[in-house]
């Protein structure tokens, strides 16, 4: 397709959500109600780590409005000792989170849950339940947890043949190290640590389940994937898929917060106890301290290099907090952190820890920015200490065409290169600072990933167009599915209207995560279209009794071609609708298929801050993202996409941190003392979209949604060294660390 | 939070009357704008069998200017109060921190008496209250009474108000000539945050000389703080750099803090003399001014 020729691809059409969203008319999960609804509540563990004794449940079930109640016992039982995967979860942890069997192991962790008239009633109802709780001592942090006499979460998770809290670990190699840093002229080693941090969804978890008499279940809920919402909720009830109709609602924000479920199941099991649909609201407090934020990190980064700047041997260490079950992202810190760079020797080790904390949950790019922070800090450090510009040095050493990238792969055409370029000759990279500013540079890197995806194309009756897919729209997929549709069919925007399904009225697709909707999407879509294309292709061959091949669509209409060309009068796409009946019937065309060719997304950022060193604040006064995305469908979500990861990275390496007292709970479950920036924190992200297309994808889309938040911890870290000459090693770089430090 | 009696009386005295009465029977909360005591009910912090809403009483949602004093009724709303351009000219310092409590949706609501009674040792407008050298009338069932501001909190969430009584008014003294308040605060954010540590100033200037200063700390000790040895420090000075050294040591002195989830005891004492010279500083500019 020639870029010139496009007319809805690349331009930033309406958002179909948009109308709905500023009028307050988007249905979110909490906004679904029935007749005979009753409100469910959760009791949560007072002790950060316990083994149940016994649950009594009693009292409550007793209360005047109280409909049912329900606990662990209510769900089925997947023993401790073997796994039961469902995509990157485990389903044998996933009902434990939901509701604590053996032992909780997290304040807050959920016992049991009361459905009840009101949602007052519930709570009163939940200080009735008795727990007998055996109290254990705790490990929050990782250092605590992989101690030799640490508190041992899970008796069976073994690691070096004893007991531990380490519950997994993975490698990447590459060459040999020790022979690389011999080739070193310089080699420079660092400890870093970072805190956990919550994506931030405004959008509490909420639910609305109703489950009939005959065990048939529809569930109204806000998530990042409604057949993943079905999978997990039948795994723990035991109703089969088939009974299962879960319907997605608009999504106030999930970040890869909402890629598994907490309340769902639990809601199911309640109402199905009590015949009547179930509604569960989490408050903020319970998001902050029972639904997933991403790890809190230790890592350790060594990276050699000669003195004309070729970068011989990286090694890196990293332990990620996993919370309360294993599974922290440890793939994403060992797997990204060396992918933009061509290294002949690398090693990369990543472990994972269970602590006292809740479960970790997906958080953009899960893992990758905590690697890249002790990456990329080692490396303006070598920079520095060869006296090369830190740009110029990555692109000394920029994986290309062709690169064996550390994690495996071999590298087709991709665009970290131009990303580089394209800061070294942005206005900003030369742009004059004053006192007490400075400037720091970071790259980074998301895997991106394809999957199962469904779509659904059919033309209405009088001649447009609705297409449904299976993802949650969290990014713009919907604006973007419409501008490709439209470009296809070769018909207005406005014609175009994307849905997305429910999982009774499209086929299985896998959930919005990893970067992947547009890109799997998209190749449904077309796939979908271009049958769609070829069915009225027939269909006007019919009308005019002429071979199909005699025929081409071109701007919304068929028109005969080659020898018959200027014979008929072409049809256009609401003539062939209005004759559909007689000439076949409905016309419309589907697709569903494991998506493949998703290829990696490479950012590199310029950020600016300003230091007050009276009050150790950094602020951020200007910043410039620039990253390879393929092919910007539309081009204004796209830089959301990248404005968005920015600000949450900001945030990360400032001011944003779980906080623990001294009994193991968290102490800032709110958005007063856990601070994610707020506007005014924030000037202009600026962005610079490098288009190097996918070869492997029709349009040539990358995903662009979890590469930004890579780079912006060690940018920000990099810009305080340039601005006051004091080198951070622990996020977040807030004002007491920062004051405390350049105090010393 | 199931059953509340809710009341809403028109008059101080039925107010009164009604506080003093139901809060010897249970828990009586006070409700001006609600800023802070929805979110606590909602929270589960506070939960009371009463309130009484006190937004219909007409002396507690006065503005008055006598021969220059101002008299600011208790629940008269931020947005309200910036609305009155002369209080701000002469009390800017009072109106800017008033005006940094919450979001603009918030400032609807929030009020002088209530971040005053809510007894944060954080209460952004207190320092600046006490720092101006404002007073407060309150009212109870043994009458009518005047505190300086900084005698009416007893610790964190305490005030020294006795059973029934009820914040009534500001009574703010006439400003000097050639006199200017600040206040500035430290938060890791922009705005949307609470204080780290907040500093008002008020100075007043005779020929280049300090003749009056009172200082004032937030967030460094159980309640607001009058600093005593910073005033005594620049009053007769030239505000030169021995003096204002002198101050701020002492604001660091007077500093009393905890370690908690928003700053440290160190990082709290040195902020203090931070924000004490920009505030100050502040507040020299607006003295010369006017």
């Amino acid at each position: 397709m020639n870029e010139m020729d496009n007319k809805w691809i690349g331009k930033n059409t309406i958002r179909p959500d948009g109308a709905d969203k500023v009028t307050g008319r988007a249905e979110y999960a909490a906004d679904t109600i029935m007749p005979g609804m009753i409100w469910g509540k959760v009791l949560r563990s007072p002790h950060p780590h316990a083994t149940i004794k016994s649950i009594n449940t009693k009292k409550a079930e007793e209360l005047d409005g109280v409909f049912s109640v329900a606990t662990s016992a209510d769900c089925i039982d997947f023993p401790v000792d073997t796994p039961v995967i469902l995509g990157i979860q485990d389903i044998r942890w996933m009902a434990r989170n939901v509701l604590a069997k053996e032992k909780v192991l997290f304040h807050g962790h959920p016992i049991a849950a009361v459905a009840a008239r009101t949602e007052e009633i519930a709570e009163k109802a939940c200080e009735l339940i008795e727990v007998e709780y055996d109290v254990h001592p705790w490990a929050i942090d990782i250092d605590d947890a992989i101690k030799p006499d640490a508190p041992i979460l899970h008796d069976f998770i073994k690691f070096d043949g004893r007991p531990s809290n380490i519950a997994g670990t993975l490698e990447h190699k590459k060459g040999n190290v020790e022979e690389g840093f011999k080739d070193a002229d310089i080699i420079i080693e660092k400890e870093f640590e970072t805190a956990a941090v919550h994506q931030g969804y405004l959008e509490t978890h909420a639910c609305l389940v109703s489950v009939s008499p005959d065990d048939k279940t529809t569930i109204w809920s806000s998530s990042q994937g409604q057949f993943m919402v079905r999978a997990m909720t039948s795994f723990i009830t035991g109703i089969p898929q088939s009974s299962i109709r879960a319907i997605p609602a608009e999504i106030g924000g999930g970040f890869g917060g909402k890629t598994i479920v907490y309340l769902e199941p639990v809601a199911t099991i309640l109402s199905k106890k009590s015949g009547r649909p179930v509604k569960m609201v989490m408050t903020r407090e319970e998001v902050m301290r029972a639904s997933g934020p991403t790890s809190a990190s230790k890592s350790r980064v060594k990276i050699g290099a000669t003195n004309n700047g070729k970068i011989t041997a990286a090694q890196g260490t990293f332990y990620l907090q996993a919370g309360a079950f294993p599974g922290a992202p440890i793939r994403g810190a060992a797997g990204c952190c060396l992918a933009p760079y061509d290294i002949p020797n690398a090693h990369t080790f990543g472990y994972d820890v269970v602590s006292n904390r809740s479960k970790v949950a997906a958080y953009r790019a899960p893992g990758a920015p905590i690697g890249a922070y002790a990456v990329e800090c080692v490396l303006d450090e070598v920079a520095e200490a060869l006296k090369m510009c830190p740009l110029e040095f990555r692109l000394k050493n920029a994986a290309k065409e062709g690169t064996k990238a550390v994690h495996g792969p071999t590298y087709p055409v991709m665009g970290y290169v131009e990303t580089l370029e394209a800061c070294l000759s942005h206005p900003h990279y030369k742009a004059p600072l004053k006192k007490l500013q400075g400037r720091g540079y970071a790259s980074g890197f998301w895997f991106n990933a394809g999957g199962e995806s469904s779509a659904q194309v059919n033309i209405t009756e009088d001649g447009n167009v609705v297409v449904t897919t299976g993802h949650p729209d969290i990014g713009g997929s919907r604006a973007s599915i419409a501008n490709i549709t439209a470009e296809l069919l070769g018909i207005d925007i406005n014609r175009v209207s994307v849905i997305i399904g429910d999982t009774a009225t499209i086929g299985f697709s896998n959930l919005t995560g990893g970067s992947r909707v547009l890109f799997a999407s998209a190749l449904v879509v077309t796939e979908s279209t271009n049958q769609v294309i070829d069915i009225l292709k027939d269909r006007a061959s019919k009308i005019w009794n002429i071979d199909k091949e005699a025929i081409e669509w071109e701007n919304g209409e068929a028109r005969p071609a080659g020898d018959n060309a200027g014979k008929f009068k072409p049809l256009s796409l609401v003539e062939l609708a209005e004759k559909a009946t007689p000439t076949g019937g409905p016309i419309g065309a589907g697709h569903q298929v494991n998506t493949v060719g998703a290829e990696g997304g490479f950012a590199t950022h310029i950020c600016d801050v300003e230091v007050d060193v009276e009050l150790g604040i950094a602020r951020i006064i200007r910043y410039t993202a620039a990253q390879d995305v393929g092919k910007a469908i539309h081009p204004a979500y796209v830089e959301g996409q990248l404005q968005g990861g920015v600000v949450q990275g900001i945030g990360w390496a400032l001011n944003e941190e779980y906080i623990y007292n001294k009994e193991g709970k968290l102490d800032n479950p709110g958005f007063l003392d856990y601070r994610i920036p707020v506007c005014s924190d924030l000037p202009m992200i600026d962005t610079i979209l490098v288009e190097v297309p996918n070869p492997k994808h029709p349009q040539g889309v990358r995903g662009v949604g979890e590469v930004p938040i890579v780079p912006p911890l060690s940018a920000i870290a990099n810009a305080i060294y340039n601005a006051i000459g004091t080198r951070f090693y622990s996020l977040p770089m807030s004002p007491p660390k920062v004051l405390e430090k350049i105090s010393d | 939070m199931s059953e509340v009696k809710f009341v809403s009386p028109e008059t101080l005295e039925q107010a009164v009357d009604e506080y003093s009465k139901s809060s010897k029977e249970g828990k009586t909360k006070i409700l001006a704008g609600g800023t802070d005591l929805l979110v606590q009910i909602r929270s589960g912090a506070s939960q009371p069998d009463t309130i009484i809403d006190i937004k219909n009483i007409k002396e507690l949602k006065e503005i008055s200017n006598y021969n220059g004093s101002y008299t600011i009724g208790a629940a008269v709303a931020g947005a309200v109060l910036d609305e009155e351009k002369d209080f701000g000219n002469n009390w800017p310092g009072v109106l800017e921190a008033l005006r940094l409590i919450g979001s603009e949706q918030i400032q609807g609501r929030a009020s002088l008496g209530g971040n005053l009674c809510n007894a944060s040792p954080a209460g952004d407008s207190v320092p600046a209250l006490i720092a101006s050298g404002a007073t407060v009338n309150v009212k109870g069932p043994e009458g009518e009474r005047n505190m300086p501001i900084e005698s009416f909190h007893a610790g964190p969430g305490k005030t020294n108000l006795k059973n029934g009584e009820i914040v009534v008014n500001f009574q703010f003294p006439k400003k000097q000539k050639h006199s200017g308040d600040a206040y500035i605060r430290m938060i890791p954010r922009t705005e949307m945050d609470i204080a780290v540590v907040g500093c008002a100033v008020n100075v007043t200037i005779e020929n280049d000389k300090c003749v009056d200063a009172r200082v004032a700390l937030g967030a460094v000790a159980p309640t607001a703080l009058l600093v005593e040895d910073a005033s005594k420090a620049l009053i007769g000075s030239n505000f030169e750099k021995d003096a204002v050294e002198k101050a701020a040591l002492a604001c660091e002195a007077a500093c009393n803090p905890i370690d908690d989830k928003r700053g440290t005891v160190s990082y709290r004492k040195k902020v203090s003399k931070v924000l004490f010279k920009r505030a100050l500083e502040k507040a020299i500019e607006r003295a010369k001014r006017g």
